[in-house]
């Protein structure tokens, strides 16, 4: 039968492009729910992000801004310079114990001043308000300037955590029912005095700029050691990824013959980017410090360390930038008379820079926000409360590192520090942007099309 | 001499080499410089390569061999008698170099005079309150022994330091000398000095292999000293991690094993589907405008470091939970660090790792495939599911085999959500613990590495560099393997 003819019967199946069967139905339904997965996947994806950045700006804003009192301290003579001599060396004999009584008697008085209604009887009841620290940093002033003893000086003390945390509504009245270290009555004080605006909340550069401090002051605690420990990180990756990253990305892309030994080292290079970060930590602790005898906690080691880490990043990167410079190039020199190294040196990575620098500063980003390393080598439980005295001292005295510095305060009990560690991780966050956009500009700016 | 002067002092004899080469060759071609082979910095160039190299090559070397051979030198002076009962050679030696160090001290700070410090008997004074004072605190009593060793590791030290400034300048200066003497206008500087800089490029791109190597060394003999003093079988085969200082510990890693791949799959079940999903929308059905502003904010989860994802687990997805299944809502969960915390976190990390390569590798299919899926009448899902999908799978298997390899890896934020307590279960909200987490607790704080109970974290960090290397190798070996060639 070679022509189909319609013999009757039923009618013919309603496909067409007017009517618009079951079946048909059923697959369009099926690809526009197919594509609503997708927008959800991507919704989730972006809904994470928010979520994230949200609670990390909801929570750690708070730690740039922090409680002080201010008390305009008499500075008495009989208990600070007994001999009158006002000999720093000798005013340097009375301790922070010397100190304390002035500055809680000074609150005492502003308190009655105030007259807030209080169960205290005097300054030592109130000593819970006013931060650990404030005795010291009353005793750095007169120390520095000793003729001002016998005067009443205002200062900006710092407030107690706690009391922070009840401005802050971290704490309230029933949290710190099992609190030995404030009382609700303390806390009636509190609002006495902040409308008085004696208590009042101000942007705390020492957040920024300090150094940690002990686990009960959480107040106190400050970023600015760790930094530095972090800079001095970076300064020993960007002196050793760079010019070793450069280099053997040269003698790959530019020189390497293509025999077993140069495959061996893409291989090896392939395969450490993909290494744990913490196995890197191992190699630092067993090469610098069990072998090599470095001190721990130093940022030499640190450094060393996210050096070898960062090298497969930066030598990947530069590859691919010494390969968009077109072959022309490198003819051009050669065929003027430079050598093949004159013509590299010269005239391909100078063209290269660019693309080199980007992907350098990406993988210091990503050295810079690195954590698990730096456990390892001893730069966590390291308490950083002093500044290194000098460049040599940067490199090889303990110190912490930003991430490190986080994950201590994390760790801590106290849930101020939880706020800290937060506003930690804005700063590390806003230096990890600036890089970027670096990054970014860098490229934008110089990068070339062949 | 300390080391920073005599390299110092090289350096400037390079510098001294470059300028006297360079004046040698211009005088030598009396003032013409066409009629030198290479320009003259060149030739200054190749005196200083020839000062620096081997006076840099043997100062390394000797700075990696002076304290072994020192060492030897001292143990061979302590008799058998000289450890006493339940110490060992490692703890005298240690006394031996702290003693030596707190009688440099003692010399520097003037305490005692260079002479005495060579002489001195344990009879005559106090040695342990000098040192003391001189700030280093040794812990038991100073045997004469101990001292005789300490004094002669004092000797051999200094003996050793003098004798590397002489070799290590002695060297520069011979190498500056030949060089000179080569020069003259028909050298080859330029060549020779090509020749150094290869070298240190084939040098520098070594460098991998020396990492992998030194990776693979610290990992092989820290294990291998763990296995002599734990039994590899109760290692691979108890099911009990209870590590005690004190000594009595159970080593089994299959708790942490189990807490790694539990931790990993839950990763790997939030970050595969949204991130392959999220990958299919972007390359198939996105237009330009919404993929040049989804694609980056994806990837900026990519960018934000681990001790973020870290807290982020511990303070707002711990506490979150704990309020739905904790014991005011379904009582499944005792505390916020759970297994489920680090698996939701690290699932959130995860996307865009999945996505961004699973974009790339979906992007690599031909459009010839697509077209001729939409001219049979395939509707665009149909086409991703039958054509473009089974294309690109053994690329997507890759990806996701690397996320896990990735998820086995993470540390932060397992250290930080996934508890301590090393137990089997599988409940998802109970606390579990993971191979890079022991490592981390295991490592922390004490610094001796002769108890089982640090060494453990070698052991540990082997299987963890074998499975993440074993998971890579795999994916590589499966991409190259069933990747279809279309042009």
């Amino acid at each position: 039968m070679t022509d189909a003819t319609y013999t009757g019967g039923k009618e013919p199946a309603k496909h067409g492009l007017l009517t618009v069967d079951a079946r048909t139905k059923k697959r369009n339904a099926s690809e526009k729910r197919f594509r609503l997965y997708g927008l959800a996947a991507i919704g989730a994806g972006v809904f994470f992000l928010v979520v994230l950045l949200g609670s990390i700006l909801a929570n750690g804003i708070g730690a740039f801004q922090q409680t002080f009192i201010e008390v305009p301290v008499y500075l008495e003579e009989a208990k600070l310079d007994k001999t009158g001599n006002r000999d720093p060396a000798e005013m340097a004999k009375v301790s922070t114990f010397g100190y304390s009584p002035l500055i809680q008697n000074s609150l005492w008085k502003v308190i009655v001043d105030s007259g807030a209604q209080t169960e205290f009887e005097d300054g030592g009841d109130v000593k819970q308000m006013i931060s650990a620290s404030a005795a010291a940093k009353v005793r750095d002033w007169v120390l520095a300037n000793p003729d001002r003893v016998g005067e009443t000086v205002d200062f900006q003390i710092l407030a107690s955590s706690r009391v922070d945390g009840y401005l802050k509504g971290r704490v309230s009245r029933e949290s710190i029912a099992q609190d030995k270290n404030i009382d609700a009555a303390h806390l009636d004080l509190v609002d006495v005095l902040r409308a008085g605006g004696t208590i009042h909340k101000s942007f705390n550069w020492e957040f920024i700029t300090g150094a940690d401090a002990s686990e009960s002051r959480a107040e106190q605690a400050g970023l600015g050691v760790s930094m530095l420990g972090s800079l001095f990180m970076m300064i020993t990756v960007l002196l050793l990824a760079l010019p070793i990253g450069v280099a053997a990305s040269i003698y790959l892309e530019e020189f390497a013959p293509t025999n077993r030994f140069t495959d061996f080292i893409e291989v090896n290079i392939s395969n450490l980017a993909a290494v744990p970060s913490i196995v890197f930590g191992i190699l630092g602790l067993a090469a610098f410090i069990q072998f090599a005898h470095l001190p721990q906690s130093a940022p030499l080691v640190g450094g060393l360390t996210l050096t070898l880490m960062t090298l497969p990043t930066i030598v990947i990167s530069t590859r691919a930038a010494l390969k968009a410079v077109p072959p022309s190039i490198r003819d051009a020199a050669l065929g003027v008379g430079a050598s093949k190294m004159q013509a590299t040196f010269h005239h391909v990575l100078p063209l290269a820079m660019p693309g080199i620098l980007t992907g350098t500063i990406i993988g210091l980003a990503q050295a810079l926000g690195e954590t698990a390393p730096l456990l390892l080598i001893g730069m966590v439980g390291y308490i950083a409360t002093n500044y290194p005295e000098g460049v040599f001292s940067g490199f090889l005295s303990p110190n912490s590192a930003m991430p490190a510095q986080i994950y201590e305060w994390a760790k801590r009990a106290d849930p101020a520090y939880y706020e800290r560690a937060w506003g930690g991780i804005i700063v590390l966050l806003l230096f990890l942007l600036a890089m970027n956009l670096i990054a970014i500009v860098l490229r934008r700016k110089f990068e070339r099309r062949w | 001499m300390p080391v920073l002067w005599l390299i110092l002092i090289v350096l400037a004899l390079a510098v001294a080499g470059y300028v006297a080469g360079r004046a040698r060759a211009i005088s030598g071609a009396g003032d013409d410089r066409r009629a030198l082979h290479s320009l003259p910095s060149y030739y200054g160039w190749n005196v200083a390569m020839k000062v620096m190299v081997p006076a840099f090559l043997v100062l390394i070397v000797w700075l990696i061999a002076q304290p072994f051979i020192v060492n030897t030198k001292a143990t061979s002076l302590l008799p058998e008698s000289a450890i006493p009962e339940g110490s060992t050679l490692g703890l005298v030696m240690s006394d031996v170099r702290r003693v030596a160090d707190g009688l440099d001290l003692s010399v520097a700070q003037g305490l005692l005079s260079a002479g005495d410090a060579a002489t001195l008997t344990v009879g005559g004074s106090d040695i342990r309150a000098m040192l003391g004072s001189a700030g280093v605190a040794v812990g038991t009593e100073i045997t004469p022994e101990v001292l005789a060793a300490a004094q002669s590791y004092r000797s051999t030290n200094a003996t050793g330091d003098l004798l590397r400034s002489i070799v290590v300048i002695g060297l520069g200066l011979i190498g500056g000398a030949l060089a000179l003497a080569q020069t003259n206008p028909d050298f080859r500087a330029r060549n020779a000095v090509e020749r150094g800089i290869r070298a240190i490029l084939v040098g520098a791109a070594s460098l991998a292999i020396l990492t992998t190597i030194g990776i693979v060394l610290s990992l092989v003999f820290n294990t291998i000293e763990f296995f002599r003093i734990y039994p590899a079988s109760e290692f691979f085969g108890s099911f009990t991690w209870s590590p005690s200082f004190g000594g009595g510990s159970q080593l089994g890693i299959w708790p942490l094993l189990w807490g790694t791949l539990y931790i990993s799959l839950i990763a790997l079940l939030v970050s595969v589907p949204i991130g392959l999903f999220a990958a299919v929308y972007l390359s198939e059905y996105a237009g330009p405008k919404f993929r040049a502003v989804a694609k980056p904010a994806l990837e900026l989860l990519a960018g934000i470091p681990t001790i973020v994802y870290g807290l982020f687990a511990l303070l707002t997805v711990g506490p979150l939970l704990l309020s739905v299944f904790g014991r005011d809502g379904l009582g499944w969960m005792q505390a916020g660090t759970a297994v489920m915390t680090a698996g939701l976190v690290m699932g959130i990390m995860l996307i865009p790792f999945v996505s961004s390569l699973s974009d790339d590798i979906i992007n690599a299919v031909p459009q010839s495939l697509r077209d001729g899926s939409y001219g049979l009448g395939a509707t665009k899902s149909e086409t991703i599911k039958q054509v473009i999908l089974p294309a690109a799978l053994p690329g997507i298997v890759g990806a996701i085999l690397l996320a896990a390899s990735r998820a086995i890896g993470e540390t932060m934020i397992v250290v930080m959500g996934a508890g301590a307590a090393a137990r089997l279960s599988l409940n998802p909200f109970d606390a579990m613990t993971t191979v890079t987490a022991k490592i981390v607790s295991q490592l922390t704080g004490d610094a001796d590495f002769a108890s089982p109970e640090a060494l453990v974290a070698f052991a540990l960090g082997m299987t963890l560099f074998v499975m993440t290397l074993g998971l890579n190798v795999f994916a590589l070996f499966i991409v190259r393997k069933y990747r279809e060639q279309y042009d």
